[in-house]
């Protein structure tokens, strides 16, 4: 059963066609990657389908709930949860408290009971802290708790995104470009744990320009072109597929397939 | 140690009327106590929720008039005739405190409509629009003539009449408000502001209501200053339109932004600091004029040199 399916989705800007009858699907469980050109509009149906973008038409659907006319924290409180393209976290807090506030779906604390100073409310503080370690710890940053977001280096500002994102539960996780930038070492170490994110049992929408990363961890990949999608199949298929080769380096070289 | 620091600070200050035998001077400490409490109230607003809202003396005015006419009774023939009885001081303050937060309710909503710089002109116009109604609706506010013959508080069958009994009750809603701030901010509905401030596309993305929790901290925060205003209201006991001109708001914001916005300690230290400073200038018996220049002096050095106010650069060390 599918978990997200998109269909016939078109998201217009003026008269400028950013997607154009887009349709796919994410199955339970697996790792799905988006690729494709610059310009040919991942990140924009990442944006429509967490609610940042309204689309022009077509259907979100996430397990069996359309999304249309749902503000982007109510997709996020039905467990689909994403990261940004541009590295973003809360800067001017410590990283346990970037986790904290990613923790915000599990607390239960309403605004009186925290007034009223009740007794509940500082237990759940309390598991909430000790959750939010918890997390960092997955990542890797647990020596890291205390200093600024701002003040870690690029590839743990990464890594927090990630765990802030996974603090919110997703049952669906939206990466988009999680390892632009890393120097290989990172990567390597940053794939390694998408797997165990993976195993965890969290499915995984992967926006990425970096083939090695996307062909080594993708169950399925879908190739998008100027708004289309132009190929979706198994890794290996879409390495080997005309109209992809034609997407990235163009017409003369299609004999490159041999 | 910081326990320690905070016991004998809060044991200086309860006992500051037995030392401080001086009515003036108690005056002023009352008023600096009053201002600190509504710019503990703009700082959830402004240091937290990142909100620039440069009208916060609209809600001190409100609490101050809608108390003062609660307590003395009104009654009104256009647009509709209303006869208000004059009501328990206690009572009163409540509902200036009410009318205050349905303001900030209003401000809060309008808040996500109207983003950066526009927000700020109409917080500011709002506060403006609040002293036109106040000098203008004579039959309700009599304008400039001001409310007269404000009654103080009454409890338990005692009036706060004397400056050290006053001085008491607003060291008492001064501290219950930073208690309330602390607690707020260090819940999840005060990390729910802080995320809105720092980085709001990120924190809708892990589900968080944004506007849900600003409205919360601009009702909040209105009610307090809203508090403070009838604090005012029934100490000075008089109220006039100036209760609204936009120097209150500066007044509150210097002392936010020196003390450090954004932290609990910041409002008090830059209140104090901010607060006291003009009488301390003047006890040194210099020429008036040159009393506001070297508190410009010192805001401007503060700010210069402290950026992000004297709290935070404190604790650095």
């Amino acid at each position: 059963m599918s978990l997200l399916a998109v269909r016939n989705l078109s998201v217009r800007f003026g008269g400028l066609k950013a997607i154009e009858d887009m349709s796919f699907a994410v199955r339970e469980g697996e790792v799905l990657s988006l690729i494709g050109p610059n310009g040919a509009g991942k990140t924009t149906a990442f944006n429509a389908i967490t609610g940042y973008l309204a689309s022009t038409s077509g259907e979100i659907v996430f397990q069996g709930r359309s999304l249309r006319g749902l503000n982007t924290h109510q997709i996020a409180a039905l467990g689909l949860v994403r990261t940004f393209q541009k590295t973003s976290v809360f800067g001017g807090r410590t990283a346990l408290d970037n986790i904290l506030i990613g923790l915000h779906l599990r607390g239960r604390q309403t605004p009186l009971a925290i007034v009223m100073g009740l007794p509940y409310v500082a237990r759940e503080e309390q598991e909430l802290r000790a959750e939010a370690r918890r997390i960092l710890a997955f990542v890797g940053l647990q020596t890291r708790a205390e200093e600024l977001a701002s003040a870690l280096p690029y590839g743990e500002q990464r890594l927090l995104e990630v765990a802030i994102a996974l603090a919110a539960k997703p049952k669906l996780l939206l990466l988009d470009e999680p390892v632009s930038g890393m120097n290989p070492s990172e990567k390597a170490s940053f794939m390694a744990k998408l797997g165990e994110i993976r195993s965890l049992g969290a499915t995984v929408l992967l926006v990425e320009h970096d083939m090695k990363t996307v062909m080594g961890i993708s169950d399925r990949v879908v190739c998008l072109a100027q708004g289309r999608i132009i190929a979706d199949g198994t890794p290996a298929e879409i390495q080997s597929n005309a109209e992809v080769i034609k997407a990235y380096l163009g017409e003369r070289y299609k004999r490159a397939l041999g | 140690m910081k326990a320690a620091l905070t016991l004998l600070l809060l044991a200086v200050l309860a006992t500051l009327p037995f030392w401080l035998d001086n009515a003036y001077l108690l005056h002023v400490v009352i008023i600096t106590g009053i201002f600190i409490i509504a710019a503990m109230s703009l700082n959830l607003l402004l240091g937290f929720a990142g909100q620039l809202s440069l009208g916060h003396v609209a809600f001190f005015g409100i609490g101050a008039y809608a108390s003062s006419l609660a307590a003395l009774g009104f009654k009104l023939t256009t647009p509709f005739d209303v006869t208000v009885a004059p009501n328990p001081v206690w009572l009163s303050m409540l509902a200036g405190m009410l009318a205050a937060g349905l303001a900030g309710w209003f401000i809060g909503r309008l808040a996500f409509k109207v983003r950066g710089a526009y927000f700020v002109i109409v917080s500011i116009s709002f506060a403006e629009v609040m002293r036109l109604v106040a000098v203008n609706w004579l039959e309700l506010t009599q304008g400039p003539m001001a409310l007269n013959n404000i009654p103080p508080l009454e409890l338990f069958g005692h009036a706060f009449w004397k400056k050290p009994e006053n001085y008491w009750l607003v060291l008492a809603v001064a501290v219950f408000s930073y208690i309330l701030i602390r607690r707020l901010v260090h819940s999840r509905a005060g990390r729910a502001m802080i995320a809105l401030a720092e980085n709001e596309a990120l924190a809708t993305s892990v589900g968080i209501d944004v506007t849900r929790y600003l409205v919360l901290a601009a009702v909040v925060s209105a009610a307090m200053a809203g508090a403070a205003g009838a604090l005012y209201a029934h100490y000075v006991r008089i109220v006039d339109p100036d209760v609204f001109l936009f120097v209150y708001t500066v007044t509150m914001v210097i002392m936010v932004v020196t003390g450090g916005k954004g932290t609990l300690a910041g409002p008090v230290v830059g209140g104090l600091i901010f607060g006291l400073l003009p009488e301390g200038l003047r006890a040194m018996a210099i020429a008036p004029e040159m009393q506001w220049i070297a508190y410009g002096i010192l805001m401007v050095l503060v700010v210069y040199f402290l950026p992000v106010g004297i709290v935070p650069a404190l604790r650095r060390r």
